[in-house]
């Protein structure tokens, strides 16, 4: 009578190793009286995956864990949703399931014990970003005096030179590509489909349509999803738009930038109405909207359908894209003054902090998620729906 | 019955001046509290269920039969009135009132649309193994995804909601409706309005009732749907004169998994194997021809005969043969490498279901085996034979699911003309009382069960209750 053991019975098994069991073994209860109910089956790629399979391997879970989208659908309108006895739970056992693969799939595989305590983390590569660039800053300029000078006429290149920021900043980026296609590749290998299969076109344009328009918090009927509680809502989608492309933005900036510098020789500072500065600034406006939106939606959040421990995790991704959005706009704003100097530290060192924690903390969920879906999209393809 | 954890708090004035009182909280009640309020009624609805337990049978459900005369967005072809009749006929072995049945379906045809503007979502036609249907659409998310869906749009138009309220009687002055002895947080409270809609389904849950019209074996009934169909509302009506209809034995009973929980197993606890194996009771012994007829007419048979049998269990065993072939079901099959030890696994007698398989076997005839159609597969020379799909039981592992019957619901209720209104046993029709759901079902289920029909009795008499109920309230 394994499926009418209570969610408190089962994830009562002790001890840190023991959690992904537990946590497998709860999916695997859940998704077994889904699969032999299927109501669900109309709101997201979930259940149609889950029908393809007949058991339930720790693989598929944490596959169509990192599916789900955790919109809560699928709770609020489960028939065995606590108090049953079923205490079926899916956003909840998924979304524990896909922080514990977070950690599984983290390359190299000693740090991911980084995500246990990510908000500390973050902190620290927070403070330790700032302090770096600041020194580096000291060191190049001789002393703190130039820091809180308005002698450089708004060029952050006075303070630390483009070459100095290229070599940090490239060097850690490279780390961070390194580990985050660690990563993915750990993903898709544990799913046990081969490099070959990542080859298919049509899977692809299916997969990033669906991952960049969100699709699935659209809801069905284009209602938007139940979250943060059982009524429908757009909220989450927006903010998490503003978010993406705030980031991507802001990317962008970077790019442009970098390609203004080197291509064509035009050094900073650049027009209003240059590209760099128009990224710039939509991007820093988004990354301002977006996070806090996401945090006050997360706060708000119905903890039934949410893994608690994740949400250290959560704040501290939010919070650093919020404060690198926020930074960067001052930095634009005030670059005329004398605040330009520590506005530029403080500007990089959060910039920094981000890209360090990147691979174990919320962002990888991104890339996860996205090649979740194009799984789900070559799988579909393959069965011809 | 689970302890109240947030009994509600009352102001002053939350139980009275309502135009329109509705006892019930599932499908029928939400759709009649809704065209109340369409009417311009102030509606005053009481759910005897907290609010995690609300709605009903109704969250069970996954699909309502609708009429149609051409392809629609959620129906594919077409299902006439004809042929939906002839549905109806054939299962009900003519126990229908024909004139409701037909206004009903013809009334079905605008259920879908009507539910569309209240925020109910169906299925995408693009979906898997409960794709689009012709005769029933279905539900997105299943009855509680709907059940949900009315009740934001109930709480968005002012309907004033109380959970935990179970009406305990109704008061009337010779016909007519005066008012409703309503407990609500341990206190009795008089609840009154000016007409009541009642929609508070059948007694299924009531073991002191099943056990009435059943004996005593109906202790080991399950029941498949909600424990707060107590019937409480359909005993005062009878008591206070109302003209009864149906049999207190009528009902849908199923066979399901006898591992399931007393209330509230739901869809996930049906076992759907019978016809690929064989069915034996507490003795080993075989008792009904497992082959005689399809899905839904099997699954609906089982109960009942599963009722009959000593201590009220069966065993579906099936082999090898068997695996993939038929809907997953909540519970693991017990498993076993011989019979023998699957007997003993079951607490079966072993000699007697050794006796039992060897005869089957034996009686077995060579055929084309073919789930799809009523096939060649049969046995000759015993005793009951299996007429379809019958193959040998010889490939291991071995398979056992224990059966049990399962109450869907009950078919016992009261009378209504086609305006929903209720008959005295007097033969005049009440002033102010309307039904609808499960309570009143019985007029046009006398018997036997067509899927999705529960829910369009419910949704088009709940919208006729209602605005019968609003309209009534305001002249
Ligand atoms: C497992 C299962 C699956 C089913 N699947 C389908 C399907 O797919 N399609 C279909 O058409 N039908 C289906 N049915 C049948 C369907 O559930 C019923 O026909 C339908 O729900 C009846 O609706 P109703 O509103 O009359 O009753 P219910 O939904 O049962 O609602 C009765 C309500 O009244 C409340 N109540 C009871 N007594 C009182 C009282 N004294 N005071 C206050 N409130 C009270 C209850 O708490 C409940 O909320 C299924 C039934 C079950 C059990
Ligand atoms: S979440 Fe609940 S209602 Fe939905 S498919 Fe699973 S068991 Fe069924
Ligand atoms: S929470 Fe949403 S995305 Fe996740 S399984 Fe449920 S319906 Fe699908």
């Amino acid at each position: 009578m394994q499926a009418t053991e209570t969610a408190t019975q089962r994830s009562a098994a002790p001890g840190q190793g023991q959690r992904i069991d537990a946590l497998i073994d709860e999916a695997r209860h859940n998704m077994t009286i889904c699969n032999a109910c299927r109501y669900c089956e109309g709101f997201c790629p979930v259940f149609p995956a889950m029908e393809r399979r007949r058991a339930f391997s720790p693989e598929d879970l944490k596959y169509l864990a990192n599916l789900c989208h955790n919109c809560s659908e699928c709770f609020y309108a489960c028939q065995y949703a606590p108090p049953h006895e079923f205490a079926v739970n899916v956003p909840q056992s998924l979304s524990k399931l896909r922080t514990e693969s977070y950690r599984q799939y983290a390359w190299p595989g000693p740090l991911a014990r980084l995500f246990d305590r990510n908000g500390l983390v973050t902190a620290l590569a927070l403070a330790f970003g700032v302090t770096l660039l600041l020194l580096i800053a000291i060191a190049l300029n001789g002393g703190l005096a130039p820091l809180v000078s308005n002698q450089h006429g708004g060029d952050f290149y006075a303070l630390i030179p483009h070459n100095v920021m290229v070599i940090t900043f490239g060097s850690v980026a490279l780390f961070v590509l390194l580990a985050l296609g660690m990563g993915s590749a750990n993903f898709w290998r544990e799913s046990g489909e081969g490099a070959r299969a990542l080859g298919d076109g049509k899977s692809w344009r299916q997969a990033l349509a669906e991952t960049f328009a969100l699709r699935h918090l659209h809801g069905h009927g284009k209602v938007g999803c139940t979250y943060p509680d059982g009524y429908h809502s757009h909220a989450r989608r927006y903010f998490h738009h503003f978010t993406f492309y705030g980031f991507m933005l802001s990317f962008a900036a970077t790019v442009t930038g970098t390609i203004y510098h080197y291509v064509f020789g035009w050094v900073a500072p650049y027009e209003l109405t240059s590209l760099p500065k128009l990224f710039g600034t939509l991007g820093g406006i988004g990354l301002l909207i977006g996070p806090a939106g996401l945090l006050y939606l997360k706060l708000k959040r119905d903890e039934n359908t949410g893994d608690g421990k994740q949400l250290g995790m959560d704040v501290a991704f939010i919070a650093l894209l919020w404060l690198t959005g926020a930074t960067g706009l001052a930095l634009m704003l005030f670059r005329e003054t004398s605040a330009l100097g520590l506005l530029l530290v403080i500007h990089l060192g959060v910039v920094m902090s981000l890209f360090v924690t990147m691979p174990y903390g919320k962002f990888v969920h991104g890339l996860y998620r996205l090649a979740a879906v194009y799984r789900n999209a070559l799988e579909s393809r393959r069965q011809g729906h | 019955m689970p302890k109240s954890t947030n009994a509600p708090s009352l102001g002053s004035g939350d139980l009275v001046h309502h135009d329109v009182l509705v006892i019930g909280g599932g499908n029928a009640a939400l759709c009649a509290a809704l065209s109340a309020r369409e009417q311009g009624a102030s509606v005053l609805m009481l759910e005897s269920a907290p609010k995690v337990w609300r709605g009903g049978n109704s969250i069970h459900t996954r699909n309502l039969r609708s009429m149609h005369t051409a392809p629609t967005d959620v129906l594919t072809d077409a299902y006439l009135e004809e042929e939906f009749f002839e549905d109806v006929w054939r299962v009900t072995g003519g126990k229908t009132n024909e004139a409701l049945a037909r206004m009903v379906i013809r009334a079905s045809e605008t259920c879908t649309d009507w539910m569309k503007g209240y925020g109910v979502r169906f299925q995408p036609s693009l979906g898997g193994t409960l794709h689009l249907g012709r005769t029933n659409a279905f539900f997105l998310g299943g009855g509680k995804a709907l059940v949900n869906t009315y009740y934001h749009a109930a709480e968005r138009l002012g309907v004033k909601v109380i959970y935990e309220a179970e009406a305990q009687q109704l008061v009337f002055d010779g016909k007519r409706f005066d008012h409703a002895l309503v407990s609500i947080g341990g206190e009795t409270h008089q609840v009154s309005a000016k007409a009541v809609v009642v929609a508070s389904g059948g007694f299924e849950s009531n073991q002191a009732w099943l056990e009435e019209a059943w004996g005593p074996v109906s202790r080991n009934f399950l029941i498949r749907g909600t424990r707060f169909n107590q019937g409480k509302m359909l005993r005062s009506l009878l008591d206070n004169g109302a003209k009864s209809i149906g049999d207190p034995t009528q009902g849908h009973a199923v066979a399901i998994d006898a591992r399931s929980p007393k209330y509230d197993g739901g869809i996930v606890t049906r076992v759907d194997c019978v016809s690929l194996g064989i069915v034996v009771n507490r003795d080993g012994e075989r008792f009904y021809d497992e082959g005689e007829d399809f899905w839904p007419k099997r699954y609906a048979i089982w109960g009942r005969l599963i009722a009959r049998q000593p201590d009220q269990i069966g065993y579906s065993i099936t082999d090898a043969k068997a695996v993939g072939r038929f809907m997953p079901s909540v519970f693991p099959p017990e498993q076993a490498d011989t019979l023998e030890e699957l007997a003993l696994k079951l607490d079966l007698p072993v000699a007697s279901l050794l006796k039992t398989v060897d005869e089957f076997n034996a009686a077995v005839q060579p055929g084309h085996f073919d789930h799809s159609v009523l096939d060649d597969c049969r046995t000759r020379g015993i005793t009951p034979e299996k007429t379809h799909w019958a193959q040998r039981l010889d490939e291991p592992p071995f398979f056992g699911y224990p059966l049990r019957t399962g109450i869907t619901f009950t078919y016992l209720g009261a009378e209504v003309d086609e305006k929903a209104r209720m008959y005295m046993a007097s033969g005049e029709l009440a002033d102010n009382v309307f039904l609808a759901g499960e309570i009143m079902a019985g007029n046009i289920l006398g018997q036997g069960y067509v899927a999705g029909f529960g829910m369009t009795i419910g949704t088009v008499f709940g919208r006729i209750a209602g605005t019968e109920a609003g309209h009534y309230a305001s002249t």
